[in-house]
């Protein structure tokens, strides 16, 4: 039933990617995006896609988990291609139907941000398929711990982020649970109108919300049991430190960019698709 | 309303990274009256397996009848079946939600389409039952300490009238008064209200005392499946799947090993005494 639902997407493989430090992951993934937007012309986007699908090829995770995290955002895309479609005005008329027209800037645009918008939620998929909540939370901890001089409370936040999604599986799990006992209780889910469906939310959301306080309760205690004050002089079991890898990692992403940048600025290569 | 299963195969989230086998090819038939304990390790499939009863979970494969009608046979009625076989789950007490007892043991009944009379009437029987006393009915189930709130819980079940009643490990989490209190109502329950009983336990001692069959489940396959004299003579390869028979089962065998006529296959500690003092009785003739 809900057990089929996966948060956090994480999908375990053992590839060079997925032992990648987080923060690699994570700045990576950040100057990727970024680079979507550096370039006009076609060279760019093929070095785009050459090096999207050369990492995806890298990390071994089915290319099939790539597309799934596009289905949410497919009304939107949709949305965004029909207005750069009929409404970027420049070039050759191709087509006209009505007051639409559709001009040849127009095509290219709506392609382009198409295949930028794509390559975005690939590129992030990316990295939360091949890195596990926790780590990149880790990750996130150690990259803004900076932020803590300007009185931002850096650990505290990370820890509230790996609480929560520690929580996420457990919490489904008792959804779960509890909608199986009242099932076998006879509780009916499905049929009737919104407000009775609603009604019989209440059987499962009140022991739901029970259970949540109890476990936060019980984590709460342990964690004062074993005199967790917070982040000040908190040393880490398994802390991160970068790999030669990771340096090769962060060596290939600065030529990446740099050979987007230039390539995609400076090299003259009309833009011409038909 | 007997259950039979046949060919039960069961896998959790098939075809992606986490896939798991949790039942193999379950072969098992559970006659009327019956009070049967289902035991195994932690992760045996034993609470999948009970999930199969009233068709919470769906098989992969396989097929399961109830009173000889296939209950993945199409246009089924399935609330009918969870109407005859109740299922307690494990910690029943975290599923109470009204606000108070009585009410949250007509859940069930009322779900059935019973009159707000009927319920109550149902309830109150059902209470009775497990044998919560009467001050409890109108206090709030969150108020009541842990054995009341499990029975409290039983009784939603109850109320239900079921021809079969499922319960997983009962008497988890209770304190040995508790959980001899739960289990004697039980077997009370299934000696007064002609109903199948199906307790499942990792606890050895726990069941022995009570049931006419036990079936073991390891790996999600069933080891052993007979009367529990039968299958504690198989206390060592009990041992080996990670449980255990009863203590008196050691002790029986270590004294037929040094020499005191005893029979080895007692499981309760009333039996022993009476085998141990007669054995000694001859012994001293």
């Amino acid at each position: 039933m809900i057990r089929d639902i996966t948060i956090g997407q994480y999908y375990p493989a053992n590839s060079k990617i997925h032992s990648l430090d987080p923060r690699v992951k994570i700045v990576g993934t950040l100057l990727y995006l970024i680079s979507l937007f550096t370039f006009k012309s076609i060279i760019g986007y093929v070095l785009a896609t050459v090096f999207l699908f050369a990492c995806v090829k890298l990390s071994k995770v089915p290319f099939k988990f790539m597309v799934r995290g596009l289905k949410p955002i497919f009304l939107l895309l949709m949305i965004t291609v029909a207005f750069n479609l009929f409404l970027t005005p420049g070039g050759a008329v191709l087509l006209q139907i009505g007051p639409l027209k559709v001009t040849e800037q127009g095509l290219s645009t709506a392609v382009y941000m198409a295949l930028r918008l794509i390559y975005l939620i690939i590129g992030s998929s990316l990295m939360t398929l091949t890195t596990t909540p926790n780590s990149l939370t880790d990750g996130l901890e150690k990259l803004l711990y900076p932020l803590n001089r300007i009185k931002v409370p850096v650990h505290e936040i990370a820890m509230m982020m790996s609480i929560a999604l520690r929580f996420i599986p457990i919490l489904l799990e008792e959804t779960d649970k509890i909608m199986k006992a009242q099932i076998a209780r006879g509780a009916d889910l499905e049929s009737g109108n919104l407000i009775q469906k609603a009604k019989a939310m209440i059987p499962i959301l009140v022991p739901l919300f029970v259970s949540s306080f109890r476990r936060a309760n019980d984590l709460a205690m342990a964690m004062e049991a074993r005199c967790y004050r917070g982040g000040e002089g908190r040393t880490k079991m398994k802390p991160l430190v970068y790999q030669k890898t990771d340096y090769i990692a962060y060596a290939i992403m600065i030529c990446y960019i740099v050979v987007v940048f230039v390539a995609g600025r400076y090299i003259p290569f009309k833009i011409w698709i038909f | 309303m007997s259950i039979k299963l046949e060919h039960i195969n069961y896998v959790y989230s098939p075809g992606t990274a986490y896939e798991k086998h949790a039942l193999k090819d379950i072969h098992l038939e559970i006659p009327h009256g019956q009070f049967v304990g289902i035991i195994g390790h932690t992760g045996s499939g034993k609470s999948t397996l009970i999930q199969h009863l009233n068709g919470l979970v769906k098989a992969t494969d396989g097929a399961l009848y109830y009173n000889g009608e296939n209950i993945y046979a199409e246009g089924y009625n399935m609330r009918e079946l969870r109407n005859q076989v109740g299922l307690v789950f494990q910690y029943p007490e975290h599923q109470l939600f009204e606000a108070d007892v009585l009410s949250d043991v007509c859940f069930g009944p009322k779900n059935q389409g019973c009159s707000e009379e009927e319920a109550k009437q149902r309830a109150l029987e059902a209470l009775q039952l497990v044998g919560l006393k009467e001050k409890y009915y109108d206090r709030s189930p969150f108020d009541l300490s842990g054995g009341q709130k499990r029975r409290a819980a039983i009784a939603g079940v109850l109320a239900m009238n079921p021809k079969v009643l499922v319960l997983d490990e009962p008497t988890a989490g209770l304190d040995p008064k508790g959980r001899d209190e739960i289990l004697d109502q039980i077997a009370y329950l299934h000696k007064t209200c002609d109903m199948t009983v199906i307790l499942v336990s990792h606890s050895m001692e726990d069941i022995a005392k009570y049931v006419d069959r036990i079936i073991v489940m390891n790996h999600g396959q069933v080891a052993f499946d007979d009367v529990p004299k039968k299958v504690f003579e198989h206390y060592e390869e009990l041992e080996r799947i990670g449980l255990s028979a009863p203590q008196v089962t050691y002790i029986m065998h270590e004294l037929k090993a040094r020499g005191l006529d005893v029979p080895a296959d007692v499981t309760t500690i009333e039996e022993a005494t009476e085998a141990i003092l007669a054995a000694l009785k001859k012994k001293g003739e």
